[in-house]
């Protein structure tokens, strides 16, 4: 464990609130969020959120540091989310398989030989991308993706996981957390372009 | 004429784009990959929609917690503490 880890993990276990709500604040939005992912409503996921805690209080005296705790809280919180989502008729499949193959971009764009016959164009300065409804855009498309591969941008991209925690908070390979992402991006990627251009 | 060592196809660039901005293309693949680059302003551009594309996702985070959810848990962890 981290110095700083084994400060908090022991305050915790001595029962400090202030330690808590630090940890409350500072992943608890993020655990809404990806819970949200998983469940059908807000509400749900405030009490997945809220069973995750309890999860983990009651575990904390456990905790060994094998991970970090931040990927042990969330590996505790997509647990409870799954089951969740599983006893409302949502599960959502991890399994990225080649087969299933997703081009990035639309085969039509490109000429015979792999050469882009439609190139992408730059959308111009950073300015144009900051206002309120290309930010709708970009949650929109996220919203729209399949769950698993919302999950794992969501973690990556707002949220600012590594490879490293993403894949051991969801027990995932790296490989296939790389195949998800890349389909998540290339998809909310296209949807801006289609907004832009 | 199709060269011997021949060039990623921008099709191909596509595909492996995560790999790349994850660093895990090969050292040869990364030099395949960014020589294509050089030459190719689609290519160019889709690596800069892309890495727009992750920054605009970060824009997303929102740091707080509903303050509601906040004082039910803090009420979990009161009924928790340890005596």
């Amino acid at each position: 464990m981290q110095p700083v880890e084994t400060s908090v993990v022991e305050a915790l276990r001595a029962g400090d609130e202030a330690a808590f709500t630090r940890l409350v604040r500072e992943y608890g939005a993020s655990m809404l969020r990806v819970a949200g992912l998983y469940v059908g409503s807000r509400a749900v996921a405030e009490e997945v959120v809220q069973e995750a805690w309890v999860a983990v209080l009651n575990g904390i005296g456990r905790f060994e540091g094998r991970s970090s705790l931040k990927t042990w809280i969330f590996r505790i919180l997509t647990n409870i989310a799954k089951t969740r989502g599983q006893r409302e008729g949502r599960t959502v499949p991890f399994s990225a398989l080649a087969s299933d193959a997703e081009p990035a971009v639309d085969p039509d764009r490109f000429f015979a030989d792999g050469r882009w016959a439609s190139p992408p164009a730059s959308w111009g300065p950073e300015e144009r991308l900051l206002g309120d409804e290309t930010q709708a855009v970009v949650d929109a498309a996220i919203a729209a993706l399949p769950p698993s591969q919302a999950i794992v941008i969501t973690m990556r991209d707002v949220d600012g996981f590594t490879a490293e925690e993403a894949c051991n908070a969801l027990d995932i390979s790296e490989t296939n957390q790389r195949v998800l992402l890349h389909r998540a991006r290339s998809k909310v990627r296209q949807a801006l372009e289609d907004y832009l251009e | 004429m199709r060269l011997f060592r021949r060039e990623l196809a921008c099709a191909e660039v596509v595909e492996v784009i995560t790999d790349y901005l994850e660093g895990k293309l090969s050292a040869r693949d990364r030099r395949r990959f960014e020589a294509h680059l050089t030459g190719c302003d689609g290519c160019d551009a889709y690596l800069e929609q892309m890495r727009q594309t992750i920054k605009l996702s970060g824009r997303l985070r929102e740091e707080d917690i509903p303050p509601e959810l906040e004082e039910r848990l803090l009420v979990a962890f009161q009924s928790w503490k340890p005596a």
